[in-house]
């Protein structure tokens, strides 16, 4: 790396600027959104196919070994994906700092949250309790 | 908005001519790019409801016959139907748009006409795939 600076004295007092890590939210954003592109063209067809016979039908599309499969990567590709759109929107929209930070807490928390709470979902679906 | 910066219209002089306003929503011409992009974003958030829901549905169907009856019932329903169709057109949506962001970042796409084209382009495709699908869903 050069070691020219481009940031100027007063930048450098007030210590503000990137944080270093936006460019792999955007690359996450990104490739996330790549693998949604395949996956959920398949999930919507498959599963508009799937729904149409109840219980047994929608649990039968679920356990089997290719769709189990799938749908794990589908969500956590989804629920990444949609954690990083929601972060950019709060970071957009909302100022002030302690409600900024409760609220990108908060989506953390859920999106994770329910990445486990569904994968766990499937796995039961697919080997029973 | 007229061009405020001209040369001959008006300003005395460098200083007291009206400045350029950045375009601000409740005044500026709505044409379908800021439209598609303001639709990205809503329906973004509509399918932020939408996984949650399918968390839920997942957690009925693992729960058993029962459960899953329950829920199943709700999206059956005539506001169940109309959700789930609403949420068939934000995934269709999300997903042309998402391409057509791809696009844009390998640098493609940007001209004004072709920019306008696709925006056109993803609305008819988010109005039309869903009805697919729920021919799919249905027959």
């Amino acid at each position: 790396m050069s070691s020219t600076s481009y940031r100027t004295p007063l930048g450098k007092a007030r210590g503000l600027g990137t944080a270093k890590s936006g460019t792999s939210i955007h690359i996450g954003q990104r490739v996330s959104a790549i693998a949604l592109a395949f996956l959920s063209p398949w999930f919507v067809i498959a599963a508009a196919l799937g729904v149409r016979d109840g219980y047994a039908g929608a649990a039968a599309f679920v356990s089997h070994p290719v769709n189990s499969v799938l749908l794990s990567l589908l969500l956590i590709a989804a629920f990444y994906h949609m954690g990083l759109g929601m972060r950019v929107i709060v970071e957009d929209y909302i100022h002030k700092k302690s409600t900024k930070q409760l609220l990108l807490i908060g989506n953390m928390f859920l999106w994770v949250g329910l990445t486990a709470v569904s994968l766990f979902a499937v796995l039961r679906i697919t080997f029973g309790s | 908005m007229a061009s405020s910066g001209g040369s001959g219209s008006g300003g005395t002089g460098a200083g007291t001519r009206a400045r350029p306003m950045a375009p601000h929503l409740q005044v500026w011409r709505w044409h379908v790019t800021m439209a598609g992009s303001i639709f990205h974003r809503g329906t973004g958030v509509a399918l932020y409801g939408a996984a949650i829901g399918l968390a839920v549905w997942l957690c009925a169907l693992a729960a058993g016959p029962d459960v899953y009856a329950v829920v199943d019932g709700l999206l059956r329903t005539l506001p169940g139907e109309l959700a789930l169709y609403a949420l068939s057109v934000a995934i269709a949506y999300h997903f042309a748009n998402g391409i057509r962001h791809l696009v844009w970042d390998s640098g493609r796409g940007y001209k004004p006409s072709t920019a306008d084209a696709t925006g056109w382009l993803v609305i008819f495709f988010a109005l039309v795939a869903p009805i697919g699908v729920w021919a799919l869903a249905r027959f």
